[in-house]
């Protein structure tokens, strides 16, 4: 059986880390491919909801990329992202989800080798950590 | 100081003696309304407005039953307000989730003297019915429930009122005590200078504090305190993970009847309702494939997760989810035990104080680094 490949669905913030996973290919960094990237215009706008449907639908972490504490475009919707995440790892871990598969980091747009690296760290604890448990229960859990 | 005012009343004449208050503040122009649990005829207890003096006969304050959130009613009187002050008789939880809604500007309480009563527990709304079929009446209920015998025959107070640390109410003008009030008596108490002022109008006479109080409510919230920690740790044991968590919700049909009880479901429309979440039939095939089956109607856990983001920093702990379950859900434990942990978090408590700040609703440059664990 071939090695468990994690899925890791991030929501990157378009004025940062979207610009960093960019820079990070023009740069030929090469960074794994299991996490599949959605485009957001702001980390502050990531709805808790978005999360919840990831793993839900059975992706194995979720990872939010914004914008360093000072440099949001929109001021301060990674304060406020911050602040949702605090909230929603406090539901989540209760039930078996815990901050080891749901991050959030700050990587800047020039932050191509951090968004590499953070890439790569989450897939390596993501295999060490296995299948996230809600995906045993597969749709039934709705 | 507080000030405070004897009602001693024969049996059977409790309300009586409440009316008589409640008629005094109207008469007198402390306030234009009063909203106050009345007997409905001969079965049932609910909420009414009264406007005119005449009508306080059927007030019964301590009755145990809250068959709709009282937060939800003051949001109705006051959201938009009438401009008429307005006396609101509420249990404590009601009062919390009222302060709630306060910060999320759906009651204004400008025009309000906020009454509180000591709550002992209610029942629910079915049972409430029975009791009443039985000869039970509140003051056979202060007098039993003084005496920590709530149960009577095959049910008992609800869940959330044997773990609830709350029987006394905060935020308040005016307070109807009962705990620690020896039988056959019940104190009002002036807690805020507006209150006094209508205890005076009132026409009661001002007398002297309740020698048992303090002493009687510590006592209670201890009880109920070591009761909550003993649920909590129970209701955690059990559903550590999502399976577990999807075992307790597996009677749930999606009718989302909690969230239309809850008083701090605060959304005035669920995006549960909206063509957010209505799917094409293609799209169910979607998600049907990917497992080869879909339990229908879908995002049952979803629905509860997101309630609980949207709601535990305000959870009150009150249990009208709970009452409100067709299919017999004991949701109270779930809300709560997250409540507890995210309002932790934040070292807020829902209720406490309209002027602590709901934890959404801001932010710090210099606050949980632990999130991202990265330094600049």
């Amino acid at each position: 059986m071939s090695e468990f490949e994690p899925k890791i669905v991030a929501f990157f913030c378009n004025w940062c880390t979207f610009t960093a996973a960019d820079l990070a290919g023009t740069s030929r960094l090469s960074y794994p491919p299991n996490i599949k990237i959605i485009r957001v215009m702001c980390s502050g706008m990531v709805d808790p909801k978005f999360v919840l449907k990831a793993f839900l639908n059975g992706a194995d972490g979720v990872l939010v990329g914004g914008c360093w504490p000072g440099d949001c475009h929109y001021i301060n919707g990674n304060f406020k992202a911050r602040r949702r995440v605090a909230l929603l790892t406090e539901i989540l871990k209760q039930y078996g989800i815990d901050e080891e598969r749901f991050w959030l980091r700050w990587i800047a747009a020039s932050e191509g080798n951090m968004l590499k690296e953070v890439a790569d760290l989450m897939t390596a604890k993501l295999r060490e950590l296995g299948p996230s448990p809600l995906q045993q229960m597969g749709q039934m859990v709705g | 100081m507080a000030t405070f005012a004897k009602l001693s009343f024969n049996k059977d004449e409790l309300n009586k003696e409440l009316s008589g208050f409640f008629k005094g503040i109207l008469e007198n122009g402390a306030v234009d309304a009063v909203l106050a649990p009345m007997a409905q005829g001969k079965k049932g207890v609910r909420l009414s407005l009264v406007t005119s003096a005449a009508n306080t006969g059927a007030v019964d304050p301590f009755a145990p039953v809250a068959a709709v959130s009282g937060a939800k009613i003051a949001s109705s009187l006051t959201a938009r307000p009438s401009g008429r002050k307005v006396a609101m008789v509420l249990r404590p939880c009601e009062i919390r989730a009222t302060v709630e809604l306060v910060k999320l500007k759906q009651v204004n309480l400008d025009d309000v003297l906020m009454i509180g009563m000591d709550c002992l527990g209610r029942y629910e709304n079915t049972d409430f019915t029975k009791f009443q079929e039985q000869g039970g009446t509140s003051e056979s209920f202060l007098d039993n429930a003084q005496a920590g015998k709530t149960a009577t025959g095959d049910f008992d107070v609800a869940g959330a009122c044997k773990i609830c640390e709350f029987p006394a109410a905060d935020n308040i003008d005016l307070r109807l005590c009962a705990i620690g009030s020896g039988s056959g008596a019940v104190h009002i108490e002036a807690v805020t200078e507006k209150g006094k002022a209508a205890l005076e109008k009132s026409g009661v006479k001002i007398g002297d504090a309740p020698a048992g109080r303090d002493e009687a409510v510590k006592k209670l919230v201890a009880v109920r305190t070591e009761a909550r920690d003993k649920k909590f740790a129970e209701f955690r044991a059990e559903t550590d993970n999502f399976q577990a968590l999807g075992e307790k919700l597996s009677a749930c049909i999606n009718c989302y009847n909690c969230r239309v009880a809850c008083p701090v479901c605060y959304c005035k429309e669920c995006v549960f309702v909206t063509d957010t979440f209505r799917h094409t039939g293609d799209q169910f095939m979607m998600w049907a494939d990917k497992g080869g089956l879909l339990k229908m109607p879908n995002d049952t856990m979803f629905y509860h997760l997101t309630r609980i983001t949207h709601m535990s920093l305000f959870c009150v702990g009150c249990g009208q989810c709970t009452s409100a379950c067709p299919n017999d859900i004991d949701l109270m434990p779930l809300f709560r035990t997250s409540a507890d942990k995210t309002q932790a978090k934040f070292s807020y408590q829902a209720g406490r104080s309209v002027e602590e700040e709901q934890p959404m609703a801001g932010f710090e440059a210099d606050e949980l680094f632990e999130v991202t664990g990265q330094a600049k």
